[in-house]
């Protein structure tokens, strides 16, 4: 086990990004036409870099799996985007974005990443608003603010419940300007399968063309990977169905680091699983938790009438409702941070009080704040003094529908249950990955030249992401931290000339690629690629998801290696390699989930303590929180590959100056 | 024009919400090599469908089927988020561009939407800007060109002005959002009987010309990205209302009206018209 240097730059917190970012070495303007950089991925992060790094003069490629940049997964995002602007005079800063943040993340974060993020907040704001990004308004012409999980201020930007659409589009729109204007060349339905490091030093990729097929080389005198979070490991999440780790993991099998890969979010508030052909879940925004209260009943009984459908919950009255967020969190309510609200819904539904088929859903009920909060308001506002129960359901329905109207229309899609009539039915379900590739200040993974972005990176949210944070740190990572950074290292490159595809690492690389693909298709076993990814989904949701202990994880890890071995003698992946063929791009994505799912027990077993979204039983306090463990485990675990099935632990030091780490508490 | 279409939705919905148990369901499905061979409609018989599964998951159950059984390659189309917001789905069901439901993409359609030994044709969408590519996925890349030619505002990064130093009226900024509802799936496309990309196009051009940031490159927007709508082999607009009626965000035929508008405004006044 060796130490690592996260490069931070020395000085006071406030002053270290400023002071920093005025004296990162420089590329100069004529230097900066002959560099070339590789980008992987076109989501928020993806391309807000390539865009930026283009407008700098940096010749750029960009490469997504999807039909056209603009399907990123950043699209789905729903309930918004935090920044330290204040302008609601509540209180807020960039000291208390930053605070909030390390807290949230239960003291696992670097503190010098997630001041920078605090910093640059406001600039994404201003940025996202002058290219044409529509936020909600108020009726003066200002923009609107809401409440996120895990804070007391309002500091959440928002575009109805479609903002990550909205921000991805806007930095979408910079892109397809910038490749106008020849200044990014864009490779759409394009799979990144390795990366191509040459004297120690990542000089590009191998690429497949999911339409023909054929592999393709490229050059870059750095890559960027921004190719998201590795939540499809539990095969079921709400990230898209071909978000995968791919990119990331051929990253760290040639050297990258990969850290906390145990750090996994589980939203609180998702529509529970309806039966065995379910392919994915779908996200309820936590912004619904401004104004839904989450409840189950007090009484065992009352919860198994609901469950058979011989007791209607509106008709279950307010004295035997267990409004057990409210109860247990009094200072946060329903708004505590993700971790602890999954906690908590799994709790009751372990203890019986579950109010669906399953047992594994809570109610998320509008209906109090619906009448008497914005029902009570447009009364007033009508001069109707005496409201009847009836006008105040009326008046309120309107007020929620214009703040809520889409994601209503979603569950009723999905659930075919109307929620403005009875309560939502929501259970917690993966959702963001807090692990990911090590990188140090400059966002560079431990191969020179190679660096992560976004969701694909570990630095900013330690064990538990605050919501309303992942669109802040994609956009600050591409619009705001890179486009510096990366002169650290092209400053000393501007004498390197482009080296020729023909260079034996690259056909080294594509041999690989090539190899791989064919052991695929040589399996002809019998089982199609899904019934693998599904069976390891369920051996990482049981041992590695919301709670965890020794005995599960060690099973575990056993599981995934036998599962690895069946893959490989079972697998059938149908049609051809030459071809435009899903099934293939699933097989390997797979393969590599399933070596993943290995490191991440492993880590799991590591992690002789609670922190955040990974939750330790054997690591608990009397009332049930996450039990950290400061002097053995304020660290972040850093994994090198050895081969498959083995890893090297290393570790960075966290070092917290300028807050005071105590017991988390949201009570 | 639209009419028929809201009325034989309302009745089929109807219909459908009394539907319980689970079903068998008949599929014609086309089936297509790649973009160089002919395609054909295929049956195929799904059975034991769950009412709450989603129409992409019984695809998902027949090609699963299909690999198990060896004969047949799975089905390819194009599908992610599986929420209804990348854009990425694109069946034409029954006639009809994400199918018999409004204001939803095919991924959001639920087989209680259907009956018990319902027959359901299944194609990808047609127009010759949207070659197909294989089965049911077809290559939308013209959208992406459009943008290119005119859909942004021309802003570098860093040093934006304070985003409230420029109040934006209320019912301003919901129109334009109402029009950046727009997800690029093509379903307007495929809905028209010319193939016109025109609310599409319309889309983009509303969300920006109704904020002031867009307002400096009102005039040579509009005109290049029509212009690129033509070169792509898209088609006349002739008001037959079919796009709005399809669109799964509703996006309304007002932003049409105001792409013509902003597009004549640009040619008499303009310099570049």
């Amino acid at each position: 086990m060796s130490k690592i240097d996260s490069k931070i730059p020395a000085g006071d917190l406030e002053t270290k990004w400023t002071k920093y970012k005025s004296s990162v070495p420089l590329v100069n303007p004529s230097n900066k036409r002959n560099l070339e950089i590789v980008v992987v991925g076109s989501g928020l992060a993806g391309s807000s870099a390539a865009t930026s790094l283009a407008e700098l003069g940096y010749k750029v490629k960009v490469f997504c799996f999807q039909d056209s940049p603009r399907r990123a997964h950043s699209i789905a995002a729903q309930g918004g985007i935090n920044a330290a602007k204040n302008y609601q005079n509540d209180g807020d800063s960039v000291y208390r974005l930053f605070y909030d943040t390390i807290k949230g993340g239960d003291y696992r974060a670097r503190e010098a990443n997630v001041h920078r993020l605090a910093e640059v907040s406001s600039n994404i704001i201003d940025q996202a608003v002058a290219s044409g990004v529509p936020f909600a308004r108020e009726y003066g012409g200002l923009l609107s603010n809401r409440s996120f999980g895990g804070t007391q201020v309002q500091r959440t930007f928002y575009a109805a419940g479609q903002t990550g659409q909205q921000l991805l589009l806007g930095a979408y729109s910079g892109l397809q300007r910038q490749i106008g204007l020849g200044n990014v060349q864009m490779f759409a339905r394009h799979e990144m399968l390795e990366v191509v490091n040459i004297d120690g030093k990542c000089r590009g990729i191998i690429a497949r063309d999911l339409v023909s097929g054929k592999l393709e080389r490229h050059f870059g005198h750095a890559v960027l990977l921004c190719t998201g979070g590795y939540g499809n490991v539990f095969y079921l999440s709400t990230n898209a169905m071909a978000c995968n780790v791919t990119a990331a993991w051929k990253a760290h099998k040639k050297g990258a680091y990969f850290a906390n890969p145990c750090y996994t979010q589980i939203h609180p508030t998702c529509i529970p699983v309806s039966g065995d052909h379910q392919s994915k879940l779908t996200l309820m925004s936590e912004s619904l938790r401004n104004d839904g209260r989450i409840w189950v009943p007090k009484r065992k009984e009352d919860a198994e009438a609901i469950r058979n459908g011989k007791l209607n919950p509106n008709d279950l009255k307010e004295e035997d409702r267990d409004y057990y967020l409210e109860r247990r969190y009094p200072a946060f309510g329903n708004l505590v941070p993700r971790d602890v609200a999954s906690r908590a819904a799994k709790e009751r539904c372990d203890a019986g009080f579950g109010v669906n088929k399953t047992g594994e859903a809570v109610y998320l009920d509008f209906a109090f704040n619906m009448k008497y909060k914005y029902g009570k308001q447009v009364a007033t506002l009508k001069h109707i003094t005496n409201p009847t129960e009836a006008q105040l359901t009326e008046f309120g329905h309107e007020v929620i529908k214009e703040k809520y109207g889409n994601l209503f229309d979603m569950y009723k899609q999905i659930t075919g249950v109307n929620p403005y009539e009875n309560p939502m039915m929501i259970y917690p379900a993966v959702h963001y990955t807090m692990g990911g590739l090590w990188v140090d200040y400059n966002l560079m993974t431990t191969v020179p030249g190679l660096y992560a972005l976004g969701e694909a990176n570990f630095s900013d949210h330690g064990a538990n992401r605050l919501g309303a944070s992942a669109l802040m740190q994609g956009l600050a990572d591409g619009y705001f931290v890179i486009p510096y950074t990366i002169g650290a290292y092209l400053a000393n490159e501007i004498s390197v000339k482009s080296i020729s595809t023909d260079h034996e690492a690259f056909v080294e690389a594509e041999k690989n690629v090539q190899s791989t693909i064919e052991k695929l298709f040589a399996v002809k076993g019998t089982k199609p690629v899904d019934f693998f990814h599904k069976r390891l989904g369920k051996i990482i949701w049981d041992n590695c998801g919301m709670a965890r202990n020794v005995e599960g994880l060690t099973k575990a890890i056993s599981e995934i290696k036998a599962l690895r071995e069946e893959f490989w003698n079972d697998v059938r992946v149908t049609g051809e390699a030459n071809d435009f063929n899903p099934e293939l791009e699933k097989a390997g994505r797979v393969a590599d989930f399933i070596e993943l799912g290995e490191l991440m027990c492993k880590d799991a077993l590591e992690r002789n303590e609670s922190c955040g979204g990974h939750f330790r039983e054997d690591h608990q306090t009397e009332e049930g929180e996450a039990l950290r463990d400061d002097e053995n485990f304020k660290n972040v675990s850093a994994w090198e590959f050895k081969e498959i099935g083995n890893w090297d632990l290393h570790q960075e030091e966290l070092v917290y100056e300028n807050i005071k780490i105590a017991q988390r508490s949201y009570k | 024009m639209v009419y028929y279409f809201k009325t034989y939705n309302h009745n089929q919905y109807k219909k459908l919400n009394i539907m319980s148990g689970n079903m068998n369901i008949n599929l014609k499905v086309w089936r297509q090599k790649n973009g160089k061979s002919q395609g054909k409609l295929v049956d195929y018989k799904v059975e034991n469908v769950s009412p709450d599964m989603s129409f992409l998951e019984m695809f998902d159950v027949l090609n699963d089927r299909l690999i198990n059984e060896g004969k047949d390659e799975p089905i390819a189309f194009d599908h992610d988020c599986r929420e209804g917001i990348c854009g990425s789905c694109s069946m034409y069901i029954n006639g009809r561009p994400h199918g018999p439901n409004q204001g939803v993409t095919t991924c959001q359609l639920h087989m209680r939407s259907f009956k018990d030994n319902d027959t359901i044709v299944v194609e990808p969408w047609r127009s010759a800007a949207f070659p197909v590519i294989k089965d049911l996925a077809t290559n939308r890349s013209a959208f992406d060109r459009i943008i290119a030619s005119g859909g942004f505002i021309s802003i570098n990064t860093g040093n934006a002005q304070d985003a409230n130093n420029l109040p934006i009226a209320k019912d301003n900024a919901d129109d334009s959002f109402a029009a950046a509802a727009c997800i690029g799936c093509g379903a307007c496309v495929a809905a028209c009987k010319n193939s016109s990309a025109m609310l599409f196009v319309s889309a983009k051009v509303s969300q920006l010309a109704l904020l002031p940031q867009g307002a400096p490159e009102r005039a040579t927007r509009v005109l290049n990205m029509v212009a690129q709508m033509d070169a792509e082999g898209f088609g006349s607009c002739t008001n037959t209302g079919a796009c709005e009626a399809e669109c799964p965000k509703q996006i309304s035929l007002t932003n049409i009206a105001r792409l013509n508008r902003e597009y004549y405004k640009a040619q008499l006044f303009s310099n570049e018209g």
